[in-house]
């Protein structure tokens, strides 16, 4: 039962991230890209802490941490480039 | 389970390599690359690798970016404004 | 207890797939920000909150707080300073919009200076 529930979830995450992408692909203009990256990432996060939970790992941990950590600096190095250049 | 998600993940890294090369504007194939090594970064821990995954993380996606938005605001001057 | 932190995940995978939604569907870039950030914290919250829930023999509930703790505060730092640099650089917000009160802000302010 409870596996059901967390592959159901996955399989949902998956669907959110192809629709991301699909904005990714198609938006009109910059922001619209920045915009599909940062919820890109934020539901990859969830798929890594899915992973080490199927894997039993606790070190996967500590690779989603560093990856929000990353994309939190990405994101706001191509905002403030938008705004007054790096 | 974990095929699925390395099959889709591999898709979209295909279809985000197209999108950096044959968009018209700069700066969103420097986002293009970023998310190419950002999904990279999930297919190496998927096949068991978290180091590197890591060390992908950390170069591929925040470093080169900054690093291209870099050189993108030195060159800028010269030749057509790309900007969006 | 696994399966009462299972129905969580799969609320918090519902919150992230009508975030992800609304980045298709919006009509222009400040709306998608609104969707894509607001629904998608909730929904992580909720994600990683039920997976602890379930897997609370690991050992690492700590290791979950602290991610979802770093979410919560760097999430919408990051949204403010996306859509202050959208709207800096000129993207048109869409026609059903009524108001637009950093436009304003900034015309009062350039008329205090000259």
């Amino acid at each position: 039962m409870a596996d059901i529930l967390y592959n159901t979830s996955a399989v949902l995450a998956l669907i959110a991230i192809i629709l991301a992408a699909w904005r990714l692909l198609k938006g009109p203009n910059v922001a619209d890209r920045v915009v599909a990256l940062d919820v890109m990432t934020i539901i990859s996060i969830s798929l890594i802490v899915y992973v080490a939970s199927i894997a039993q790992r606790v070190i996967y941990l500590d690779v989603a941490m560093v990856y929000a950590l990353i994309s939190f600096i990405g994101v706001v190095a191509i905002a403030r480039y938008l705004e007054r250049g790096l | 389970m974990i095929n699925g998600i390395i099959i889709v993940l591999g898709i979209i890294m295909i279809a985000s390599a197209f999108m950096a090369i044959y968009m018209r504007s700069l700066l969103s194939s420097i986002i293009a690359a970023g998310v190419i090594s950002l999904l990279a970064s999930i297919i190496y821990l998927l096949l068991a690798a978290p180091d590197v995954a890591m060390t992908e993380a950390a170069i591929g996606s925040g470093l080169t970016t900054v690093v291209f938005l870099y050189a993108f605001n030195k060159v800028k001057g010269r030749g057509e404004d790309n900007h969006g | 207890m696994a399966v009462f932190g299972g129905i969580i995940t799969f609320v918090g995978s519902i919150f992230l797939l009508l975030g992800a939604l609304g980045i298709v569907r919006m009509p222009d870039v400040y709306n998608r920000m609104q969707a894509g950030t607001k629904a998608t914290t909730l929904g992580i919250l909720l994600f990683l909150a039920g997976i602890a829930i379930g897997h609370i023999e690991c050992m690492c509930i700590f290791r979950i707080l602290i991610l979802i703790l770093f979410i919560i505060f760097t999430n919408p730092i990051s949204s403010h300073a996306l859509a202050r640099a959208a709207h800096h650089i000129g993207i048109p917000l869409t026609d059903k919009s009524v108001t637009d009160a950093l436009a304003e802000d900034e015309s009062e302010k350039e008329e205090a200076i000259s």
